[in-house]
Order: C-alpha cells, then sequence, then structure tokens
C-alpha cells in the first residue's frame, strides 16, 4: 500500500470528520457537582451599617495563615519582577491584601427616595466553578466538597495567575514565603497568593465563618445554594431589589441583595487593586469547556478518517485493477 | 494535501500546542516574550487557553488518524507502525491521557483530590519535558549518523 497515497477525496473526508468533531464543539456539557450542593452565603446590603466588625473577625481568625516573610527577599530575574509586600502595611483595612481578607465598600447613591448609602463586604466569591482553582498551573489551589475554594500556602508559588484569571482579581501576594523559596527564588515564583478561604475548618466542623458570627446586623447567612439562590430572589422580589453573583462567572456561592441596581453600586464604589468591582462577569471556563465534546471526540473522528482514506484507497486499486482489465482484454485473456 | 504539507502542519500544531502549553505557566510576561510585538497574547490565559483546546482537538485528531493508518499498514506487511516504539507511545499516550483527565476537571464538580489534581499537573508538564528531550536526542542522532556518511 501506498503509504503516502492519500486522495485529495479522502483527505476531504477526513476534514469532514474534524468538522463533524467541530460541530459537536458547541452542545454545551453540563456535569453536576457529584457530592453535595455546595454552600452558599447571601449579604441582604440593607442591612450592612459598615461598621467592619466582619473585617476584624477575620483578621481574627486568620491570623494564624498570615505570612510571616524571610528578610532579605532573596533577589528575583529579571528585574521587572517586583517583590510584594504587605508584612509591614498589616493594618490596612480598605482593600483586600494578604493580611486582610475582607474590605467593605461604600457607595452614595441617589434614588428616587433620596440619598442612599449602600455598604458591600467584599472578599472572594467562591466561584461555582472557580478558574483560580482550574486554572491554577501546580493545582495549588482546590475546591472544597462543600464548594468552598482554597489555596494551598504550602504549594502555591505566587506566579499570580489565579489573580489574573480570576473576575474580580480577588487574591492577592505576599512575597518572601512559601515554597518557590526552596527550588528556583531568582527565577521562579514570587510568593504565595492569600485570599479568603471561607473559614473552611470551621465550616468542615459544622460552625460558621467567623464574619458571618459576628455580624451584628445579622446580614448574611449560609447554606444550601439552591435554598440561598431562592431566598435571594424572594428578597429582591419583596423589594423590588437586584441580585449579584448568581449568574456572574457561570455563578458564584456568595449572593447579594441590594435595593438599587448593581450598576448604580458598581459606579459609585472605589475600584483597584485590592478593589473588586460590581460588573457583569461573563464564565470564565466557559469557552474552553464548550469545546470539550470535540476534544474527546477527535480521537474518534481520527480513526474513522484513517480508515476512510484505507478504504478508499484499496477501493481506487480495485478500481484500477478493473478499468486495466476492461481496457486491454486481450492481454487479460493472454495472461490467463 | 500532500505528504510534505501534511507534516509541515502537524510540526507546527504541535508547535503551537506546546506554546500555548508553556503559556499556561505564568512566565511568558515575565521573561518579555509577551512584549515582542505580535506575541502579547501569549500573557492572556483567556486566549491560550482556548487555543490549547483547539489545538489539542487537532493534534489528538492526527496523532489516532496516522496511528491507525500505520497499524493497519503494518499488518499488510509495511515497516513498524507510527508510535510503534514503546517510548514514544508511552509518552504521547500519557500527554493525552492526563490532558483528557485536565479537560475533565475543568467542569463544574469535584471530581479528583486535590493531590490527584497536582500528580496531573506535574505528569502533563514532566512527560511533554520527556518527550522534548527524547525528540532532541533523536533528531541529534539523526544528524550524526548523517555526518558520520
Ligand atoms: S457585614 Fe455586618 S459586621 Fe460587616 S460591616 Fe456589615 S454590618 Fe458590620
Ligand atoms: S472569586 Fe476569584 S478567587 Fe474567588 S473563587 Fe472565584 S475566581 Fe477564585
Ligand atoms: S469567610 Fe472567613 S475567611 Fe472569608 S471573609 Fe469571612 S471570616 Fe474571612
Amino acid at each position: 500500500m501506498n503509504k503516502n497515497g492519500i486522495s485529495r477525496r479522502a483527505f476531504l473526508k477526513g476534514g469532514a470528520a474534524v468538522a463533524c468533531a467541530a460541530a459537536t464543539a458547541t452542545i454545551p456539557l453540563t456535569v453536576k457537582a457529584l457530592d453535595q450542593e455546595p454552600l452558599a452565603t447571601l449579604h441582604d446590603l440593607r442591612k450592612c451599617v459598615g461598621c467592619g466588625e466582619c473585617v476584624t473577625a477575620c483578621r481574627d481568625m486568620n491570623q494564624r495563615f498570615f505570612p510571616e516573610p524571610v528578610r532579605p527577599f532573596p533577589k528575583m530575574y529579571p528585574k521587572r519582577v517586583k517583590a510584594e509586600d504587605w508584612s509591614e502595611k498589616r493594618d490596612v483595612t480598605d482593600r483586600l491584601t494578604p493580611y486582610n481578607w475582607l474590605t467593605i465598600q461604600q457607595a452614595d447613591v441617589k434614588t428616587a427616595e433620596g440619598d442612599l448609602t449602600v455598604y458591600i463586604p467584599r472578599r472572594c466569591m467562591h466561584c461555582v466553578n472557580p478558574p483560580c482553582v482550574k486554572l491554577c498551573p501546580w493545582g495549588a489551589a482546590h475546591q472544597e466538597k462543600n464548594g468552598i475554594s482554597v489555596i494551598n500556602p504550602d504549594l502555591c508559588l505566587g506566579g499570580a495567575k489565579c489573580q489574573a484569571v480570576c473576575p474580580w482579581d480577588i487574591p492577592q501576594r505576599q512575597t518572601g514565603v512559601g515554597l518557590y523559596l526552596d527550588i528556583l527564588p531568582a527565577f521562579a515564583g514570587n510568593g504565595v497568593m492569600y485570599k479568603c478561604n471561607r473559614c473552611y475548618e470551621n465550616v468542615a466542623k459544622g460552625e460558621n465563618p467567623a464574619c458571618i458570627d459576628m455580624c451584628p446586623e445579622n446580614v448574611q447567612s449560609i447554606g444550601p445554594r439552591k435554598e440561598m439562590v431562592a431566598r435571594a430572589y424572594e428578597i429582591a422580589k419583596e423589594i423590588g431589589g437586584y441580585v449579584y453573583g448568581d449568574k456572574e462567572n457561570g455563578g458564584t456561592n456568595t449572593l447579594y441583595v441590594s435595593p438599587v441596581p448593581f450598576e448604580m453600586l458598581n459606579d459609585a464604589i472605589r475600584k483597584g487593586k485590592g478593589l473588586p468591582d460590581l460588573a457583569a462577569k461573563k464564565d470564565v471556563m466557559a469557552d474552553g469547556n464548550a469545546m470539550t465534546a470535540a476534544l474527546f471526540l477527535a480521537p474518534v473522528a481520527g480513526v474513522v478518517s484513517a480508515l476512510s482514506k484505507i478504504a478508499l484507497t484499496a477501493r481506487r486499486a480495485g478500481l484500477g485493477k478493473e478499468e486495466k482489465k476492461t481496457a486491454n482484454p486481450g492481454e487479460v485473456n493472454h495472461e490467463s | 494535501m500532500n505528504p510534505k504539507t501534511q507534516t509541515m502542519v502537524q510540526r507546527t500544531v504541535f508547535f503551537m500546542l506546546l506554546l500555548s502549553g508553556f503559556a499556561q505557566m505564568p512566565i511568558f510576561k515575565r521573561y518579555y516574550i509577551a512584549d515582542i510585538p505580535g506575541f502579547g497574547w501569549l500573557a492572556d490565559f483567556a486566549v491560550t487557553h482556548v487555543m490549547h483546546y483547539g489545538f489539542a482537538i487537532v493534534f489528538s485528531f492526527s496523532v489516532f488518524d496516522r496511528l491507525t493508518r500505520s497499524v493497519l499498514e503494518q499488518r499488510q506487511g509495511g515497516e513498524k507502525p507510527w508510535l510503534g516504539d514503546g517510548a514514544y507511545a508511552v509518552l504521547v499516550g500519557g500527554i493525552l491521557v492526563s490532558g483528557v483527565l485536565l479537560v475533565a476537571r475543568n467542569f463544574i464538580g469535584y471530581r479528583f483530590s486535590p493531590g490527584f489534581i497536582t500528580l496531573l499537573d506535574i505528569v502533563h508538564l514532566g512527560l511533554v519535558m520527556v518527550f522534548l528531550v527524547f525528540l532532541s536526542g533523536r533528531v541529534i542522532a539523526r544528524r550524526i549518523r548523517s555526518w558520520k556518511r
């Protein structure tokens, strides 16, 4: 058989198989969480007075996780790689830092009823399909069975990809700590990323996160996501309000209910580094996941394409013989 | 498509798969590669993630297409099938399987333990590195042989 004898038609056939695979790329695949309904929190923003008790509670609860960097920081190359050091600014609470995993944003807005100030506690949203976890190149972040996403400080190298892929840029870096110090501190990594871990150890024991328990106004509640989503829309319906976090980035396990539209709040809050916005967010994982059917079908399409090419070549060879026979019957007779 | 063009396409796909794969680590920005005009996309994880999937589709299609043909040809008295070399087959197979499992991980849900995900990440990258070393070794050996002749 001619090793390189792939006809144009056969190749087109092969192309058709790829096209088939590509066509199925748009089939949405929804795989449900295998173990349990994730836990979600619901913030009723009407109740928050911005007292900051939750921020203090979070800092107290998580002291033991806070980084104690080595000094001096190892020199990093190339020059553009800058150390990020918050260890001398541990008291900062007006933004997210490695030592402050929860911050309160303030929105002063004008409504038909008059001026209104809305306080918004901000931290990791604990996305249902968290890009920070799924796209970490080392598997340093993981998602608990109850949906909580956690960055493992013993594995994180501080490359900050989690921050880049997070729709709200939540994780914050501290240089001079973590595994990178033991590998190639000059050339790879830059510390450890920190963010709210939803007090996962307490939650595993059946306790509430500290920020929920210490809030004097009972702003937050926690429960199975379905129930929390239903409750959020119920409140929104009651007050003619709005929900944030249900659809953003394909869905998160943090829901906010506000009496004013989130576009309005988003315009009014201070945004920037360590200060997440309240904009609409498209699902970061959706484009890749939509291509999965094609990825799983590609090997099958490859085999089918090869078989069709071989069958075609064999058929051509057969036809060639036939043609020879009919074009030169005498010779055939003679041979036989 | 003639065989030469086909080989060229396969090599380009393999190279792009490598490039978009390495781009999953935050290194191209750090090392100024994404600063080269026209290469800015290498620092955009959303773009390189989808590209890696796209090239993986074409790559696994072409691997299975070529493998099936060469196995059938060998049955009809041809030479040793493509990837017939055990080491090659294990490397390419390992890269594809770990890749497929990583793709499965990217769906909603908690299929694998954190330790297993780390292992998958290391295996996927590690096998690619070994494959590259293996490939370079072969190319060098072939060159040396042709010089000697
Ligand atoms: S959530 Fe509760 S504790 Fe936190 S600022 Fe609002 S009212 Fe205070
Ligand atoms: S909000 Fe950002 S850090 Fe939190 S789970 Fe989602 S992607 Fe990760
Ligand atoms: S859930 Fe725990 S870690 Fe997260 S903001 Fe609240 S107190 Fe902090």
